[in-house]
């Protein structure tokens, strides 16, 4: 009973059939040519991997809310950390190709500035960058989880102290002098390792990449909440003070999940810059981050499978209407929210769990 | 990140002489060398509270209270709703800080400087007045995650029960009779075997002083019968400070009793003498 296994025989092969299938579309889209029922066309391809970065962020979410008991409404701020730290590399691969021919960014010529910002320095190497896609989010989590978790800031209030730490990081984000690229963001990226970023190929890469990241990160979540170390997540969830005396301090057990839950929201957003092409402080708005706590609420929290399923209904349902019915959206995500919550505690998950 | 070592307890250090002269009182603090972390009960006492005061708002839950508590008893604490039983145990426990006032465990570890944590790794446990289990998970796992072993959260990533954890843990459920219920959720336990559970997890942590807020609350009669036969098989193993309301409980188990009010203690004995000192009379039956 005690010696869990990470999922059953039948979670496996389910779980080795959605990754081989995930793995076929990019093959699908370099290899059957255009017009070929098999066809993934570039925009499905687009589609699904942006929805693989959703689904990576509401199983980091699941992390810390369904397993730690820590309502994160900030999550997308980690998030588009990620994603402009790796956004500055594709900046500087764009080299002398912008509209003004420089080796500064477009955006900073238009700004008649001189230099790189001291930040800017060394995010032409591809490595550089993938360690501030790390670091970013990992420090600015660590420092502001250090102070909410030692002062014992929890509940509401820990939600809307992070809610209000997204909503000042997308205005600091919008402004020019922030040296970001103001409310444009970056976009318009030609190169990715000298790859061209719109190639097939490339994108084929990129989709197969996130495939094995979202796969990789739901096994090794498993993992972490199956051990002990889960299991006094779900006890200072539950009785934070009785942990305490039975002789746990709380503050790095939070603190770490909380962190690594930053840190994997931050690698979704580099994945997904290149693959959406653009990043830019609309990332950061309160209401994404809200979004991102629906999708794993509706999914199933505390299961980390629900939250993926979770983002991708979600977000399918969202692409569909606000291409067919875009005035209505918003309140279909308001009447799914209240449904999950009044009708379906456990989400998707509890209700198929329920009938199985 | 945290200020407590945990290396460092329970090792006998080379040059302790703990325990050598602890047969002549008058020096028995002389000549030996305080061991980090390891509680000096040579004195004869495990917990001492002197003066302390809590006040709450200008109210004085604790008002220069004094107790002292020697190792290996079995105490049991009475007094009126408000008398201080619930705040005392949160000062031991390190929840609440008094305003003034000193709080040992044994002659070196000032409790008044450590956090929850730490005390808990020094040795002291705990047992709410509401039992407090981790409903979701088994009880199993309730008790492991008691055992006295690293709780680190880096060790707990990798942490597996060896066997003789193993061991220990179906020991204290057969103790506590949960052995049958061992596998399903706790939350599923009735309410006296949830206290059971409790009393259960303090075990596993194996401390040294055991505090027991209310715990028959709410039990059958056999569950209190048997809970009082646990009780005084403990004690000398551990020191045991039990606060209750039930007074028939308290007979069976006690030897000596301390009675709290309005923060402080009015009486303190054996049964009978408590019973009969007029100051407690008056308290119990009003003015």
């Amino acid at each position: 009973m005690t010696e869990r296994r990470l999922f059953s025989p039948l979670g496996w092969t389910l779980f080795a059939i959605i990754v081989v299938l995930g793995l076929t579309m990019p093959l699908l889209h370099v290899w059957v040519p255009e017009g070929h029922t098999l066809h993934v066309s570039a925009y499905m391809l687009t589609l699904v991997g942006k929805i693989l970065c959703y689904a990576a962020v509401a199983l980091a979410m699941d992390l810390v809310w369904g397993y730690a008991g820590i309502l994160s409404l900030g999550h997308g701020l980690f998030f588009a950390l990620g994603g402009y730290a790796f956004g500055m590399y594709l900046m500087r691969e764009i080299g002398r190709e912008g509209q003004y021919q420089s080796d500064l960014p477009d955006f900073m010529v238009f700004l008649d500035w001189k230099e790189l910002p001291w930040y800017w320095v060394g995010t032409e190497h591809f490595l550089w960058a993938l360690f501030l896609v790390v670091a970013v989010p990992g420090i600015v989590a660590f420092v502001f989880g250090w102070f909410a978790f030692r002062s014992r800031i929890k509940g509401v209030y820990f939600s809307i102290i992070t809610q209000a730490l997204t909503f000042a990081a997308m205005l600091l984000f919008f402004r020019n002098d922030t040296g970001f690229g103001g409310n444009n963001g970056f976009t318009d990226f030609k190169r990715i390792l000298g790859f061209p970023i719109a190639a097939p190929e490339t994108r084929a890469v990129l989709f197969a990449l996130t495939v094995v990241y979202v796969a990789g990160i739901l096994v090794f979540c498993r993992w972490l909440t199956q051990s002990k170390f889960g299991r006094v997540l779900a006890a200072i969830r539950d009785a934070e003070s009785r942990t305490m005396f039975v002789g746990y301090d709380p503050l790095p057990y939070k603190l770490g999940v909380w962190t690594l839950s930053a840190v994997l929201c931050g690698i979704a957003g580099a994945l997904y810059v290149p693959q959406v092409g653009i990043i830019n402080p609309s990332e950061m708005s309160p209401a994404n981050s809200i979004e991102i706590a629906i999708w794993a609420a509706i999914g199933g929290r505390g299961t980390l499978i629900g939250p993926l399923i979770g983002a991708g209904v979600v977000n399918g349902a969202k692409s569909w209407f606000t291409v067919s019915f875009p005035d209505l959206w918003l309140y279909v995500l308001g009447a799914l929210f209240v449904v999950a919550t009044l009708y379906l505690p456990r989400g998707i998950v509890g209700l198929v769990r329920r009938r199985g | 990140m945290s200020d407590y070592e945990y290396g460092n307890r329970c090792i006998p250090h080379p040059y302790a002489l703990v325990g050598t002269q602890a047969d002549s009182a008058s020096d028995a603090s002389y000549g030996r060398v305080v061991v980090p972390g390891e509680v000096d009960v040579t004195h004869g006492a495990i917990l001492y509270l002197e003066s302390v005061t809590v006040s709450f708002d200008g109210f004085k839950a604790l008002n220069d209270l004094n107790l002292s508590v020697d190792d290996g008893e079995l105490r049991c604490i009475i007094g009126p709703n408000g008398a201080g039983k619930t705040t005392m145990m949160d000062v031991i426990t390190g929840k609440t800080r008094p305003d003034a006032g000193t709080v040992y465990f044994g002659q070196t570890i000032d409790l008044t400087r450590l956090n929850e944590v730490a005390i808990a790794h020094a040795g002291i446990g705990r047992k709410f007045q509401k039992p407090t289990v981790f409903e979701n998970l088994s009880v199993f796992e309730n008790l492991e995650l008691a055992l006295k072993m690293d709780k680190r959260a880096w060790k707990s990533l990798f942490a597996k029960l060896n066997g003789e954890q193993r061991d220990r843990i179906d020991e204290v459920l057969a103790t506590i009779k949960l052995s049958e219920a061992a596998h399903g959720p706790a939350g599923r336990l009735s309410h006296g075997q949830k206290q059971w559970l409790e009393i259960g997890m303090l075990l596993a942590q194996s401390p040294r002083v055991l505090l027991l807020d209310e715990p028959v609350a709410g039990m059958t009669d056999q569950e209190t019968a048997e809970t009082a036969e646990l009780f005084l098989s403990l004690k000398g193993k551990h020191t045991l400070i039990v606060v209750e309301h039930d007074m028939d409980f308290i007979n069976t188990i006690a030897h000596t009793v301390t009675v709290l009010h309005e923060g402080h203690v009015l009486a303190e004995g054996d049964m009978a003498t408590v019973q009969n000192d007029p100051k407690v009379i008056e308290v119990y039956l009003g003015r």
